[in-house]
């Protein structure tokens, strides 16, 4: 393990923006370590031992919270959930009181998800623990992006100049605009395309194309990021039906004929297959989608580690 | 009684005056205005280095009082009205109750007599309750002194609703206000719909928005001649909308805010509650029509919009928040700061916006020093510099996207019929 030159020691992981590609790296390389830990037979080092962690979850999620519990237990943290179902939250208690109260009973690290944008750096200002975004409304997914970044580098894919295509619900994902802010950042070309009703007004000032049509956006593509459709957006009359969405945005096997044979399949989860996926693609050897899950275990252990501990421990590890 | 104020530089746009004179105020009126008056007086005031302006008019402002004081009352709410140099306030209705028949309007007017540190005005709803539904009592409020009508909060939905209003109210000599946005184009939207919000991914307001209400309401003055004014006109085509209704002749005034002039949307990337308001801050190509609007006449005022809320209301996550914060202590500071010092506008130009014009729009007795006029007197020094601070507020709402902002320029002392309400910061006379 090369000697850290940065730390992120104390730090809230709040978006991908606000985090350096130095950081970027720090981190991947910090799951690369992680991930041989939960190959191991005894998946369980004690790096955290002593540190407890709140997963503080206000929007229903399973394979986020999930992973992020047992990044925590693998490092031996202890590790609570809660839910606003069985909280405080149902009472009226604002986030404020919430995040004070949770902090009071000396949690090290705030996991938050939430469903309004904002929330995560409202928390932040408000804790003295270390918040990490699980997802703030249509605004960031750090480690969702983090996951992805790990994901693509697996396949021996570095970012400079590579043509990436982000598919679907541009509007309401968190998932895509953490994509567009570090895939940009690490110089690569970076397309998006999706029903207009789903296109944020000025989101080429992020530095990206917009195409009207899929096609053009996944042509030629090395990676295709494909983005969960929420049935209620169709509800809200945002597009007029599925079956058109699956016909006209949909990635089946035709459409990715169009993009480099070795193409990355990336979906954050879970998927509407027929939908925005068909049941071919998302089996596919290109899909990397369970892959996704395993290395998000994993950067969620590094962004973990590095943000309680500074990294300091890191040879405890190997 | 009698104030003498000695040496001030003059700017009164109401009779084109900006010259070193002398200002006697005598029983509450200006009694006399001159290069040099010799007489003897209860107090002289030296205004050396300083300007003395009729008393700023700000005619959209809300009090909150009845029902909800926890965000402000008459008491607070026109206190820091004189500490902002602002002698003259409008109110809105959107109280609870609503103020939508003559029994509130007397109400709060005696009180705001009574207790108040400023002259207020206020302004009746134009529908019942605010509801959009049936005409609220507009002869009886108008005959209690009701200033004009709005439903400020709500765009009145129904054009039909709009027709009859402007038909009825023009026998009244009455102006509407119109909260020109239609709202469901506003949809889930709660910033500005632009590059930031595309940034940060909180649901954006198109600035159609405007476009379409103002246009309409543009049509409805002009078809049946009433007059109508257009609250916080934020958007450049609301503005272009407006300018060629008045090229035409038609009846439509308008106002701008102190943010709108100079805010951008950038200043909500951080979520803060702070800079949440309607409409929302836009970006830098509004804000130069805004203050292009506001050179070549198209916007007749300048207006704080000032929105108290309680603390705990704002100190939420961005999309909870209620619109609006306060503004009556800041908004000479930071229009002299942001174009009066940047050289974009005179301090001529300035006072008419902020006292004289919106005077005139409302055919109040104010915005004026002619012998004669209430002796409300705004005293001003362009180069005193100061730094906002909200803990130091009179205002019950301290919440304000300006907190922590360094000014050049400041109301050093209000007056208003013959007293002084505010002296070097500090009100006082009651």
């Amino acid at each position: 393990m090369a000697k850290a030159t940065v730390s992120l020691g104390g730090r809230d992981i709040l978006d991908l923006d606000s985090l350096s590609v130095e950081e970027y790296e720090l981190i991947l390389k910090t799951a690369a370590e992680m991930k041989r830990i939960m190959k191991r037979d005894i998946k369980k080092v004690p790096s955290l031992r002593g540190k407890s962690i709140i997963n503080l979850f206000y929007e229903p999620s399973t394979r986020t919270r999930t992973s992020f519990e047992l990044a925590g237990k693998y490092l031996g943290a202890d590790v609570v959930n809660i839910t606003t179902s069985s909280s405080s939250v149902v009472k009226g208690e604002c986030l404020r009181d919430t995040i004070l109260t949770v902090q009071s009973m000396a949690c090290d690290a705030i996991v938050m998800r939430h469903p309004i944008e904002g929330a995560a750096a409202y928390a932040a200002d408000v804790s003295k623990a270390v918040i990490i975004n699980a997802g703030d409304g249509a605004h960031a997914h750090p480690s969702q992006g983090l996951l992805d970044m790990f994901t693509i580098r697996e396949q021996g894919k570095d970012f400079k100049g590579l043509k990436m295509a982000i598919v679907g619900d541009i509007l309401y994902s968190r998932v895509a605009r953490t994509n567009i802010a570090a895939w940009t950042k690490l110089g690569a070309d970076v397309h998006v395309a999706g029903p207009m009703t789903l296109m944020p007004h000025d989101i080429e000032a992020l530095g990206v194309t917009v195409h009207k049509r899929v096609e053009d956006a996944i042509e030629g593509a090395d990676v295709i990021d494909i983005l969960r459709i929420q049935l209620e957006r169709q509800q809200k009359g945002l597009f007029p039906s599925a079956r058109e969405y699956a016909r006209i945005f949909g990635i089946n096997e035709k459409r990715l004929a169009l993009a480099k044979p070795d193409v990355t399949i990336l979906h954050p989860g879970p998927m509407n297959r027929g939908l925005e996926i068909s049941w071919d693609v998302g089996y596919c050897d290109n899909a990397k989608i369970r892959d996704e899950v395993q290395n998000g275990v994993a950067v969620r252990m590094a962004l973990l580690f590095l943000t309680l501990t500074g990294g300091k421990q890191i040879e405890n590890i190997n | 009684m009698k104030t003498l104020i000695k040496n001030g530089r003059v700017v009164d746009p109401s009779q084109n005056l900006d010259a070193v004179m002398d200002v006697l105020i005598e029983d509450g009126v200006v009694a006399a205005i001159d290069k040099k008056i010799e007489t003897a007086a209860d107090e002289v005031f030296d205004a050396s280095g300083l300007v003395v302006a009729p008393g700023l008019v700000d005619v959209h402002t809300h009090l909150r009082e009845p029902g909800l004081e926890a965000k402000e009352d008459i008491v607070t709410g026109t206190m820091a009205a004189a500490a902002g140099g602002v002698t003259t306030i409008a109110c809105m209705p959107n109280t609870k109750p609503v103020v939508d028949n003559s029994i509130i309007v007397s109400g709060i007017k005696e009180r705001a007599a009574r207790e108040g540190y400023v002259n207020v005005e206020v302004i009746g709803a134009i529908s019942k309750g605010e509801q959009g539904k049936e005409l609220a009592e507009l002869g009886d409020m108008a005959e209690k002194g009701a200033m004009a009508f709005s439903d400020d909060g709500h765009y009145v939905e129904s054009s039909r609703l709009f027709l009859l209003a402007a038909r009825y109210v023009s026998a009244f000599d009455k102006v509407l206000i119109s909260h020109s946005i239609e709202e469901e184009l506003n949809h889930e939207g709660y910033m500005h719909e632009g590059a930031v919000s595309a940034r940060i991914g909180v649901p954006g307001i198109p600035y159609i928005s405007e476009d379409i209400a103002v246009a309409r309401d543009c049509i409805i003055a002009e078809y049946t001649g009433a007059h109508v004014h257009i609250a916080h006109v934020a958007s450049k085509g609301a503005l272009d909308i407006i300018r060629r209704a008045k090229a035409r002749g038609v009846n439509v005034t308008c106002e701008v805010t102190v943010h709108h002039l100079t805010l951008t949307d950038e200043a909500c990337s951080g979520y803060s509650t702070a800079t949440r308001v309607s409409p929302p801050l836009r970006s830098m190509d509004h804000v130069e029509a805004c203050r292009q609007a506001l050179k070549d006449g198209t916007a007749d005022a300048i207006v704080t919009d000032h929105a108290p809320h309680a603390p705990e209301e704002k100190d939420v996550e961005f999309r909870y928040a209620p619109n609006g914060f306060t503004g009556l202590e800041t908004s000479l500071g930071v229009i002299l700061t942001e174009l009066y010092h940047t050289g974009l506008f005179t301090i001529n130009e300035i006072i008419d916006k902020m006292s004289t014009a919106p005077a005139n729009i409302f055919a109040l007795n104010a915005g004026s020093l002619k012998a004669g006029s209430p002796a409300d007197v705004t005293v001003i020094d362009l180069d005193k510099e100061w730094t906002v601070d909200n803990t130091k507020f009179y205002t019950r709402g301290n919440v304000t996207p300006f907190n922590g902002k360094h000014c050049k320029g400041k109301a050093v002392a209000t007056m208003v019929a013959g007293k002084f309400v505010m002296r070097d910061g500090v009100v006082c006379g009651k």
